[in-house]
């Protein structure tokens, strides 16, 4: 293993998979010379030129459309919109046609497209610029949605991502991009629908997703010396959702908290408990727990920001009312 | 009030593309007045978009195409999407909502794509289009062929964002793209003298640096001229063509919009420049005319019979295919 970056080893993905297909390329703003605002893609525009690292202007609707018509003649566009808040300036684009064509087309073609975004609170950004949109996007039949926790699943999820023959919606997390961690020497590929045990445990379940995943495990290491042992599953792809790991947690503990930093109302732990009651009510202990974010748009002051998003206090908490 | 174009001679394309227009503009014309009829008769459901009127916009500019080369299409579809090669049989299927069509019914009117021909596909959603065929530009390039682009779009549609987006970036990169605006003076049944403050379409493209030619859309040799200047500087690598092609709805937006609105005299004098009616005239050769006609015809028949026969899509094997989660 080699220690990276998060944001370096998005990188690596999307260089060795630009190195292996012809037909991958790059479009977004300010990703070329400059290299993204976050700095993924620096190196790359040197290495592959203007045809291949493309930088547009800033009009996300139309150059996330160029995604879908250069996927339908034949090439994997990797697109950048700079923050999740911008793509909803491209919902047509990624809602009514990438998400459609395969199917509307009668498996005429797909969309082997990326959109890398990044969301997220924790830099005083405010409320444009700091949004956790994830539940826009795992609830359109036809997109898979990936958010990656560590350096190795942000690698090796983003090749699985790029090799896919439809489109993935591929958040990243802003607080993530200088986190450290152990990426594998050899090329791996994680395939996209499979959750991760960070951690195993029995007394608890936390099911959770990118930058929560760290803050689940921060919460389960000091639970550890209180006695209880928690387990955090890290589910890495939304969609497709790995049920089977969620379940057997579920039925191994018999609790089990979602912990997101998106807004609670509407969101993905909603969902997630839902399909716990539906599957698996009678391996359960006690009702679903759900720590999520505030209803509340992201404000701008680092204090109140801080309130709007589940901390480690409150995950703890949360556990220690449940056990 | 719209200005009909002036009337004038074009200059006569190759025998083989004119033949090939007139089979076009035929054959739309013939399947959309079979589609009109089915409709009322509840074999046909949903949104049907007649594009009775434009068709010489579609045949001149796909005559100017090869096979290779693309096009995207729009809601009012049927015109582009036989212009390009459609087969009638798959396409009556779908608009059928059969098994057997272009898309399985999962499509209908509004999504037909034939993958066969390059045609990726008409678009329910106006405007959606153009960055789509700009995007196919740009894997073009980064393929490296020599393919070119045509992209149909509606005066509404200039007036999405999309439009100025995508021609901008078309101009930058230099795409080998080219717009065809296919003016019908309404969106839906808003005028666009209402929508806009400036008519002159055309007169869009150079604001992006980019060549903008007004033509006749109910002159099929016309278009097919502008059309194949396009391409040719398009396959040459230089760049993009904004064609802004003037042409009249015959009656309204979809088959069950009336389009009273639609000034009865206006039509009358848009209906007297019917583009089937213009190029049979210039094929001038009646025996040649009848010949394709009677070919359009049998297709048709055909087309029907085939779609009316062919099974509904399986409803436990679609919901058998639908992974939930």
């Amino acid at each position: 293993m080699i220690e990276m970056m998060y944001r370096e080893a998005l990188r690596r993905a999307i260089d060795e998979e630009m190195q292996r297909d012809p037909l991958v390329f790059l479009m977004g703003e300010t990703i070329a010379e400059r290299g993204g605002s976050y700095k993924v893609t620096e190196g790359l525009w040197r290495k592959y030129g203007p045809q291949r690292v493309i930088d547009t202007p800033i009009a996300e609707a139309s150059f996330t459309g160029m995604a879908v018509g250069a996927a339908l003649v034949g090439c994997r566009p990797v697109i950048e919109i700079l923050f999740i808040d911008f793509a909803m300036l491209a919902m047509d684009q990624i809602v009514n046609q990438a998400a459609k064509y395969d199917f509307i087309s009668g498996g005429q073609g797909t969309v082997p497209m990326v959109v890398r975004t990044q969301g997220g609170a924790g830099n005083g950004l405010a409320a444009q610029h700091s949004q956790s949109l994830e539940a826009l996007f795992y609830h359109i039949p036809g997109l898979k949605v990936v958010m990656p926790s560590t350096p190795q699943d942000a690698y090796g999820l983003l090749k699985a991502a790029i090799r896919d023959e439809h489109p993935v919606v591929f958040i990243e997390h802003k607080l993530l991009y200088m986190t450290k961690g152990p990426v594998s020497e050899e090329e791996t590929v994680i395939p996209l629908g499979r959750a991760d045990i960070k951690r195993s445990g029995t007394d608890v379940t936390l099911v959770t997703y990118s930058h929560m995943t760290l803050k689940c495990l921060e919460a389960a290491a000091l639970l550890e010396s209180e006695g209880i042992s928690v387990e955090v599953v890290d589910l890495r792809t939304l969609s497709p959702l790995d049920k089977d790991t969620v379940l057997s947690s579920a039925r191994k503990t018999g609790r089990v908290i979602i912990v997101h930093e998106a807004v609670k109302r509407g969101g993905i732990g909603g969902d997630i408990a839902a399909m716990l009651m539906e599957e698996a009510y009678d391996d359960l202990d006690g009702p679903v727990l759900r720590i999520a974010g505030r209803n509340t748009p992201i404000p701008y002051n680092l204090n109140i920001e801080k309130a709007c998003v589940p901390s480690v206090a409150d995950i703890v908490e949360g556990v220690l009312r449940m056990v | 009030m719209p200005t009909p174009p002036a009337k004038g001679g074009s200059p006569r394309p190759p025998e083989p593309i004119l033949l090939g227009m007139y089979r076009s503009i035929y054959a739309t014309r013939q399947f959309e007045l079979k589609c009109i009829e089915l409709y009322r008769q509840g074999l046909i459901r949903g949104y049907l978009h007649p594009y009775i009127g434009q068709e010489a916009v579609a045949a001149g500019a796909c005559a100017a195409l090869n096979p290779a080369d693309y096009i995207v299409s729009t809601h009012r579809g049927h015109g582009h999407c036989i212009s390009k090669g459609a087969d009638l049989k798959l396409m009556m299927a779908e608009i059928m909502g059969k098994a057997t069509g272009y898309c399985r019914g999962h499509g209908g009117s509004m999504h037909i794509s034939d993958k066969r021909v390059n045609n990726l596909g008409a678009n329910g959603i106006v405007g959606a289009g153009i960055p789509i065929a700009t995007g196919a530009g740009m894997g073009i390039k980064v393929r490296g062929t020599d393919q070119v682009v045509v992209v149909f779009f509606s005066d509404g549609a200039s007036n999405n964002g999309v439009f100025a987006e995508s021609l901008n970036l078309a101009g930058i990169y230099g795409l080998p793209v080219v717009y065809l605006l296919e003016n019908n003076h309404y969106a839906v049944s808003t005028p666009i003298e209402c929508a806009t403050g400036c008519c002159d379409l055309a007169g869009r493209g150079p604001a992006y640096g980019i060549p903008g030619i007004c033509v006749d859309g109910n002159d099929a040799l016309a278009v097919y001229r502008e059309a194949a200047a396009a391409v040719a500087r398009a396959r040459r690598g230089q760049g993009p063509t904004l064609i802004e092609a003037k042409t009249y709805r015959h009656g309204g937006h979809h088959v069950n919009d009336p389009g009273l609105y639609m000034d009865p005299a206006v039509l009358a004098e848009w209906k007297a420049r019917d583009p089937l009616l213009r190029t049979r005239r210039a094929i001038d050769d009646d025996a040649r005319s009848a010949e394709i006609e009677a070919q359009v015809d049998a297709e048709l028949e055909a087309a029907v019979a085939f779609a009316t026969n062919s099974p509904e899509p399986s409803v436990d094997a679609f919901l058998a295919g639908i992974e939930d989660r």
